[in-house]
């Protein structure tokens, strides 16, 4: 536990020392979310129809657009080597890793969600269920797109060959995500949709680590 | 490798050097099978299967969409079977199988969505509905040209096979919940597929038709990945002396 703990400490370090990155993936979020009123037109109907798919979609570009430095800057400078040659488990470490990145990327954003859907006119409960989903479905992007972060590592072209290994594999995250909205919104109820984000989370909790070590072992040969 | 007992040893194939020969050999046979089937079952489709009481003639795209969208499944089973024994096994000819088969299942992939959006204009009234089980089929898609994109993307042999690989069998997990993820998301369309049993024998003489020409795609498929991964041989050994005989004897030839 030792050894999740020093890497979990390692890299919320490195990154709180390079913040900006951190604030430009989040600017990256916002952003994003902005840009579609002025695609589709400011009718708050409108808005509030597509406002939970849209912060959703934005939220898995930005979690895309940082995966990529999930490894790389310990691979160009040969820390990912001695890692993986270090007699602590390979899945512990990634774990810490993935968990880093969660909470680097993925709170924040969190936390400006609430804010973004009054841009889009969604109500209280309503951002809740967002915010809710949210939280349960990011930490699935940073663990599936850790496998295709270690695939493409070091590969030229990496950060559109990621976007297109990964993005794919994101869809039922995104469908259980902002549907949970809609469910809430129609009186379904968005308990069905959590449970299987919340099963998305332990399932991918448990393989997609093991893959991550695989595929870092072979990037690194 | 010369004693007659090995020559019944499945892995004495897994050499590229020693399958080469044998992909040479049964490729051929697969295109004439693949070819013959195929004029047979159009023959069945355009002249013999009557036409459809509800849907008239649109309805024979089924004898090209259907084994083209089986095919792209069934090919992205077989790439994770052949990912899976070359991960496990440390083979290299598992990992060129699949990267053979790829572009075939991408093909079928685009053939069984393009097919399917010139039957849906005049069925549904539109190319493209954002149905289930066109939805899952585009995302195929999607996971096959990742797949050859990574594997294009690596140049080193050892590291692309196994990348390759596990991409695979990633893509191979989440294959089944993206299908039920994208159904559930749209149950509301759901009902929209026309079922092709109407009078027994009609549906019958249709069905052979079906059949057969899914016959002829697999045997395409074979003949395809096994030209293909006679190349690819030749390819990754060009620096073994017997690849360097067979290159001279392929050049004298020609």
């Amino acid at each position: 536990m030792n050894a999740f703990a020093a890497i979990l400490r390692r890299d919320m370090l490195l990154a709180w020392r390079s913040r900006a990155d951190l604030l430009i993936s989040l600017a990256f979020f916002v952003i994003v979310g902005c840009l579609f009123p002025f695609g589709v037109g400011a009718e708050p109907n409108q808005l509030r129809a597509i406002g939970p798919g849209v912060l959703w979609v934005a939220a898995l570009l930005s979690c895309l657009l940082s995966l990529h430095r999930l490894f790389a800057q310990d691979y160009q400078d040969g820390t990912l080597e001695q890692m993986l040659l270090s007699p602590d488990p390979t899945v512990l470490w990634i774990l810490a890793k993935v968990l880093a990145h969660w909470l680097t990327t993925a709170v924040p954003l969190l936390l400006i969600t609430p804010l973004m859907a009054l841009m889009f006119d969604l109500e209280g409960g309503a951002i809740q269920v967002l915010t809710a989903s949210l939280a349960i479905g990011t930490p699935i992007l940073s663990l599936i797109g850790a496998v295709g972060a270690a695939l493409t590592l070091g590969l030229r072209g990496g950060g559109a060959l990621l976007a297109l290994l990964v993005l794919p594999l994101f869809v039922p995250v995104l469908i259980f995500g902002a549907g949970s909205v809609d469910a809430y919104l129609s009186g379904t109820g968005a308990s069905a949709h959590m449970l299987l984000l919340g099963g998305g989370v332990l399932g991918s909790l448990a393989l997609s680590p093991v893959a991550c070590a695989a595929a870092l072992r072979i990037s690194t040969e | 490798m010369s004693t007659s007992e090995s020559r019944f040893n499945l892995y004495h194939y897994a050499a590229p050097q020693a399958f080469y020969p044998v992909a040479g050999k049964l490729a051929p046979i697969f295109a004439v099978i693949a070819a013959a089937l195929t004029l047979a079952g159009l023959w069945i489709g355009f002249f013999k299967a009557p036409t459809d009481a509800v849907q008239g003639e649109v309805y024979r795209i089924i004898f090209i969409h259907v084994p083209a969208a089986w095919m792209s499944m069934f090919v992205f089973l077989v790439m994770a079977f052949w990912s899976a024994v070359g991960l496990a096994m440390n083979t290299r000819l598992s990992a060129l199988m699949a990267q053979a088969l790829a572009p075939t299942g991408a093909m079928f992939c685009f053939v069984a969505l393009w097919t399917g959006a010139l039957w849906g204009r005049p069925t549904w009234g539109a190319y493209w509905v954002w149905d289930a089980r066109l939805t899952s089929q585009l995302l195929l898609l999607f996971l096959y040209l990742g797949y050859m994109a990574l594997v294009a993307a690596v140049d080193d042999p050892r590291r692309r096979d196994k990348a390759g690989a596990i991409l695979c069998l990633v893509g191979a997990v989440n294959v089944p919940i993206i299908y039920f993820s994208v159904k559930w998301w749209n149950t509301l369309h759901q009902g929209a597929s026309v079922s092709l049993t109407k009078a027994p024998s009609m549906a019958s003489i249709m069905l052979s038709g079906m059949l057969v020409m899914a016959l002829a795609a697999w045997a395409y498929t074979i003949a395809v990945a096994l030209y293909r991964v006679r190349v690819l041989i030749l390819e990754r050994e060009r620096h073994a002396d017997w690849v360097r005989g067979e290159l001279t004897r392929l050049g004298e030839a020609n």
